[in-house]
């Protein structure tokens, strides 16, 4: 099969995700005696084009009209893409930004699309995926009817793709700007700096839920913790909800899904919804002051006890007390 | 204003859900039935536009499926939508079929707006509002956090991994709702006795002139059985030798 990676960049290298979703194209590449090609979108992308040029052949669309990431005009570019140089399988890592542009690629394109592929295989020779429904309670195994063949992988269940020892070629591919859709118009993006990494992306994740009571603890015990083990920090949506965390620290079945070496609730509940972005972390460790807590049932650690006491006992060990 | 709201029939997220032996779907017989969470929301804020608006604003709610989508858009009416249309269809659809069928439908009905929920919390899809936008040829907001109206358009806030997004879109357009976009309201009893004796129109996806083809064939659902330790620790200092021994982490 011939395979396209829509690369999600940051201006200056391709994401994480993005490598993952390279790792999976390469697998089915290979599996098929086919090939794979990225693309880029963007404006000013010549540091993100040297970089994405160490995992695969690149294809660049640079141009003032794509600066940022608005879904009519990606999806428009991306569908002339393919209708043009003419894929088998689209794929990129299950970020909001696939998912807010990839369906609409999927609508220009035949409409077959398989979104949060965490596992693929051959039966007879086709290209099946295995996928979560219910909050992760399920696994689903589809296969799409269509082609191409579009789809959204959860980085977590593919490794990153590591650097080719040499790089691959460059092609330009020409925007043509009258055509793309002028309907909507890019404001800002408000995003709050965070000297952390991001929970998607962290090897150790330490998460609070509504056992923390406010910011200020949540920046103490929760921050105090993750900074000390060099993690992430995420939360239950009970704290974005209280506008105790922002938006993206949601981890959950409609926040981020994580799957590190190690994820540390912190007075979680164990709601499905929220186990359903954890659950296959590699290590789960679980503090709850009620040991009914459903949190423990997925934990492979769990303690019962107050995050108040515990947390900054636990500090003050790392800090070497 | 006419603004259109999909409403999905998902089964009630606080049951457990539990896959049929031959391993062909879920076991439903029992299991409560609600508005997919997101359309609820996305309910609620038409009602908010509606009232807020001088305008007259029309809130149609509409869901594509067997003859018991009728109770969820019984919901929908109670909650105060101000018509409801079951579009018939007895086969399984896809994010793709569905958004074929909205689009028939908004073809006839002529909405200025289509909200509709980020994501169905059964499949997890999140492809629908997407899809319906690209063919209708009109632009999207997904994610949304706040809805304003702006002159002739929308100023959406777009929850992202990055942050929150500003986008403007001109109208008509696809916002899909996230779950900061409000808290719907749950409808008395008086609304829901009036919302029984609302009539609801139907029309058959055939008489829409839309053949359901799937694109996402379902080959079959397992169940995930949890592996864990699930060791309790007496202290902080058991857990700790425990992840530094046994786990070589930290
Ligand atoms: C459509 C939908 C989507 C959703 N999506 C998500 C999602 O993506 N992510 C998500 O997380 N949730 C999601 N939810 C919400 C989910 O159902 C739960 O409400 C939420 O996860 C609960 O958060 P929590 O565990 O922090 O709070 P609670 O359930 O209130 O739990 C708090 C826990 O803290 C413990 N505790 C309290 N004080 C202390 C203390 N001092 N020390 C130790 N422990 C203490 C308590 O024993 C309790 O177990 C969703 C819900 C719906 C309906």
């Amino acid at each position: 099969m011939r395979a396209l990676i829509i690369c999600e960049h940051d201006g200056k290298g391709i994401r994480l995700g993005s490598r993952s979703a390279v790792a999976f194209a390469n697998a089915v590449a290979e599996e098929t005696r086919g090939s794979i090609e990225c693309v880029l979108l963007g404006h000013s992308l010549a540091a993100v084009t040297q970089d994405a040029s160490t995992y695969a052949p690149v294809l660049v669309a640079d141009h003032p009209a794509l600066e940022n990431p608005v879904a009519d005009r990606y999806a428009k570019v991306i569908a002339d893409v393919v209708r043009q140089r003419g894929y088998d399988l689209v794929v990129a890592a299950a970020t909001t930004f696939a998912k807010d542009i990839l369906p609409r690629a999927a609508g220009l394109l035949g409409g077959a699309m398989a979104s949060e592929v965490i596992g693929h295989e051959f039966r007879d020779g086709r290209l099946c995926f295995r996928r979560p429904l219910f909050a992760g309670a399920v696994v689903a195994t589809v296969a799409l009817n269509a082609k191409p063949q579009i789809v959204t992988i959860r980085p977590s269940a593919y490794p990153a793709a590591s650097a080719r020892p040499e790089r691959c070629g460059v092609t330009s591919f020409a925007v043509d700007e009258a055509a793309l859709p002028k309907k909507t118009e890019f404001e800002v993006l408000q995003s709050k700096l965070s000297n952390r990494p991001d929970v998607t992306e962290a090897r150790i994740v330490v998460s609070g839920g509504r056992g923390i009571k406010n910011s200020e603890d949540f920046e103490r015990l929760v921050g105090g913790l993750a900074d000390r083990l060099h993690a992430a920090t995420g939360s239950s949506r009970a704290l974005v909800d209280a506008g105790i965390t922002p938006n993206a620290f949601q981890v959950g079945q409609t926040g981020k899904v994580v799957a590190p070496d190690l994820y540390i609730a912190l007075g979680i509940s164990g709601a499905v919804q929220h186990l359903a972005g954890m659950k296959n972390s590699k290590t789960v460790v679980a503090i709850n002051s009620d040991p009914e807590a459903p949190i423990f049932e997925v934990a492979d650690y769990g303690l019962v006890g107050d995050v108040y006491e515990l947390v900054p006992q636990w500090i003050a060990r790392l800090n070497g007390k | 204003m006419k603004v259109l709201i999909p409403i999905k029939r998902v089964p009630d997220t606080d049951q457990k859900i539990q896959v049929k032996p031959d391993g062909s779907g879920i076991v439903t017989d029992g299991l409560p039935f609600v508005i997919n969470p997101f359309d609820a929301i996305a309910v609620e804020e038409a009602l908010r536009i509606r009232e807020k608006s001088t305008d007259t604003v029309e809130v149609l709610a509409a869901s594509i499926g067997p003859e018991v989508c009728e109770q969820q858009l019984r919901t929908a009416l109670a909650m105060g939508a101000d018509n409801a249309t079951l579009i018939q269809c007895d086969a399984s659809l896809d994010p793709w079929n569905v958004a074929c069928v909205l689009r028939a439908f908004a073809g006839r009905y002529q909405p200025d707006l289509i909200l509709m929920g980020k994501q169905g919390v059964d499949d997890d899809l999140s492809q629908t509002g997407q899809m319906l936008a690209a063919l209708l040829d009109w632009p999207q907001a997904t994610f949304a956090s706040k809805i304003e109206f702006l002159g002739s358009g929308l100023r959406v806030t777009r929850e992202t991994d990055a942050g929150l997004e500003i986008v403007r879109v001109t109208l008509p357009a696809v916002v899909t709702a996230d779950l900061r976009l409000n808290e719907p309201r749950y409808a008395s009893m008086t609304s829901i006795m009036k919302a029984r004796k609302k009539t609801i129109e139907r029309i058959t996806t055939t008489e829409l002139g839309v053949t359901i083809e799937p694109r996402l064939q379902l080959l079959g659902l397992e169940a995930v059985p949890s592996r864990r330790k699930s060791v309790r620790v007496g202290s902080l200092d058991e857990l700790l030798v425990k992840l530094r021994a046994e786990e070589k982490l930290l």
